[in-house]
């Protein structure tokens, strides 16, 4: 039996991560031990229905959950540190450069006064130091695509990159030089995430966007970080479809490009289907199964999985869609043992006494079930 | 030859800013009115050194008190003394001095005064009052009890104590309207601040690692200032006419100090032998204030890139 998380190319693994929210009317136990992990340079997807527990999880790792929420255990280990256990001002410098968030909704998530690239390169100019690697590689990058489209180089650009080639050492840039590289770094990243005319969009203010562009900026502000990790909490929600399929492509483009893994938050299975590697089913704050995308619409194993997948409308099938029997559990009292037990059909004696753990099923399959041995 | 079209300088930045910002100025002929006397009335203060030589005011020519003799109008009162041949606009008052060249003094006395108070009320208000509401707890109990404690105290009263307590001039003057003029800025800004945190930009902000300065004054602030930027130029107006009450119950530095409502309590010993010395001066109160209140009226449509798409 293989550990979650004991993989040797993990980049983020949760263990056992619960997190109740303190509320006037009691306490909600919102995650009960999540575990999951994302391997380098993979998009795992985190599917659920709502109020499982998938954005939770996504701020707990970064650390962004409200006041009244309190983690009771776990970790978050992120490429080796553990992101629960270190202090508010280590996280808010892992937020800045190693994971990044793109929320669901485009139109709310900019500051409605500042022009896109001022809010593209505050990144940036909040901690230079952290970037200015990354600003010189990116300018001799251009440099050189220059040279090569050419066949030589114009007097002006050879001296500059041999500037650029010294600066690199001493790692320091003077403050006029820093300006003017971010803002390169910038527009090269809003090229990347194909926003037509990126100088002119630079200087434009959100509501100048559409939605489709606004995503896109968004994009490219999780991006300029190069970030290890990449949440994405259901940034299609938002979209209309076709801009949805746009925004899809391009996250995988990029995680290609910029070698990113990503851990795609979403309750639409096509979205799962379309872009993830692997996938995380979550039901009431656990993960009850998780497998490569193929594998778990071919043979969902754990009830819940089933159910879920045969309520999804269809139209190339006659035979009529299902829904899974009950509600989801209030999850202050949620109930005992297995929380799918309620709802499930094939439930029996154990379920509601013990709760089932994750384990290997078949290779890289896990499921949480009695039924297969949990 | 085909035109070629414009070149995205000309359409984005900051001259293309402008321009758009003075095509809505257009639009609004209220709004027009109230900045064309507002531009007026601070290009007058500027160049008013170099219209009137500012130490005149200390200048009497008793000789030459209380006489009108401008042509284009006779106030068909009896007893107005003649002008010895010289022509003043607006007469002269009785101290023996031009109204026009002390009024064309005032207005950047009254406009630096209005400038001052209102200026620091905003920086004491933007600092105050988003720390309160971004900190929160026991700072912003301890920064809204303050600004209570001066609410609750009159505030022509309070200015007139000042005045009395620490003696008549300019600075004391601008002190007094300060003192009760801040607290409504710092509660405005800690209103606007508020329902400004909470919008799911800083939760963005807070997720790329912003750090909390950086949130409050790049990002909260600007979003929250066009209300105040609103209220400070509807300020200007209400300033200029505390000041002037204030000076008009004879709360000033020297009587003869050219300053509006100075100038109209000067004047209203002589109200039926020398009406202009009252009228004159009490009416560029009015248009200015008016001037700065029309202008705060729509400044807000103007500015605010939330509304002027």
């Amino acid at each position: 039996m293989r550990k979650v998380g004991s993989e040797g190319e993990t980049i983020l693994a949760v263990n056992d991560l619960k997190v109740i929210f303190h509320t006037y009317a009691g306490d909600v136990k919102a995650l009960d031990g999540v575990e999951l992990f994302v391997r380098k340079g993979e998009v795992l997807g985190l599917v659920g229905e709502s109020g499982c527990g998938k954005s939770v999880t996504a701020l707990a790792i970064v650390g962004l959950l409200p006041p009244n929420a309190e983690i009771v255990s776990g970790k978050a280990v992120l490429d080796g540190t553990d992101l629960l256990g270190m202090g508010e001002e280590k996280l808010r410098l892992t937020r800045l450069k190693d994971v990044a968030i793109v929320f669901q909704d485009p139109m709310t998530y900019l500051n409605p006064v500042l022009t896109i690239g001022l809010q593209i390169t505050e990144i940036v100019a909040s901690q230079p130091d952290l970037f200015i690697p990354e600003l010189i590689k990116n300018r001799l990058d251009e440099i050189s695509t220059i040279e090569k489209a050419k066949g030589e180089l114009v007097p002006k650009l050879q001296v500059e990159r041999e500037k650029l080639r010294a600066k690199s050492q001493t790692n320091r840039l003077g403050n006029e030089e820093l300006t003017r590289l971010t803002r390169l770094y910038a527009t090269s990243i809003l090229k990347s995430v194909r926003l037509p005319e990126p100088e002119k969009v630079f200087k434009m203010y959100p509501f100048e966007l559409s939605g489709g562009m606004r995503q896109r900026a968004m994009i490219a502000m999780a991006l300029i970080r190069r970030p290890k990790l990449l949440l994405a909490d259901e940034i299609t929600t938002a979209l209309d479809v076709t801009v949805q399929a746009q925004a899809l492509q391009l996250l995988q483009q990029l995680k290609e490009v910029i070698d990113t893994s990503v851990l795609l938050i979403t309750h639409d299975l096509a979205v799962v289907a379309e872009v993830c590697d692997r996938v995380a089913v979550m039901y009431a704050g656990n993960v009850v199964e998780v497998a490569d995308v193929k594998e778990l619409f071919r043979n969902p194993m754990h009830p819940y999985t089933q159910g879920l997948l045969a309520s999804v409308p269809r139209v190339d099938l006659v035979a009529e869609q299902k829904s899974i029997q009950g509600s989801v559990p209030d999850l202050m009292f949620p109930p005992s043992g297995c929380r799918f037990h309620p709802r499930c059909p094939r439930v029996f004696e154990k379920c509601p006494v013990a709760k089932p753990t994750l384990i290997e099923v078949s290779p890289g399959h896990l499921v949480s079930c009695f039924l297969f041995g949990g | 030859m085909k035109s070629k079209p414009p070149a995205t300088e000309d359409r984005y930045g900051r001259r293309a800013d402008i321009k758009y910002s003075l095509y809505l100025l257009k639009l609004n002929p209220v709004v027009l009115v109230g900045f064309i006397i507002s531009i007026v009335s601070i290009i007058l203060a500027l160049i008013s050194p170099i219209l009137v030589n500012p130490s005149s005011w200390h200048l009497q020519n008793l000789d030459l008190r209380l006489c009108w003799n401008n042509p284009a109008f006779n106030w068909g009162i009896g007893g107005v003394f003649d002008c010895t041949g010289r022509i003043y606009p607006l007469g002269t008052d009785q101290y023996g001095r031009s109204l026009s060249e002390m009024m064309v003094l005032a207005i950047p006395i009254d406009l630096e005064i209005a400038l001052e108070v209102v200026l620091s009320a905003v920086v004491i208000g933007v600092l105050f009052g988003s720390i309160a509401a971004y900190v929160g707890g026991t700072i912003d109990e301890l920064i809204l009890r303050i600004t209570d404690i001066f609410l609750a105290v009159p505030g022509i009263l309070l200015a007139i104590v000042m005045i009395v307590v620490m003696g008549r001039s300019l600075f004391v003057l601008t002190l007094a309207v300060l003192i009760t003029w801040w607290p409504f800025y710092v509660r405005l800004v800690r209103s606007q601040v508020l329902g400004e945190k909470e919008k799911p930009y800083v939760e963005r902000l807070r997720a790329m690692g912003a750090g909390r300065t950086r949130i409050l004054f790049v990002h909260v602030v600007p979003n929250s200032i066009y209300p105040v930027l609103v209220q400070a130029t509807l300020d200007i107006g209400s300033v200029i006419l505390t000041v002037s009450a204030l000076t008009f119950i004879g709360l000033t530095p020297s009587p003869l100090l050219p300053e509006l409502g100075n100038l109209a309590n000067q004047g209203i010993q002589y109200i039926f032998t020398a009406p202009w010395l009252i009228l004159f001066p009490g009416l560029t109160i009015l248009i200015i204030s008016l001037g700065f209140n029309l202008l705060g009226d729509g400044i807000r449509d103007i500015l605010d890139p939330r509304l002027r798409r």
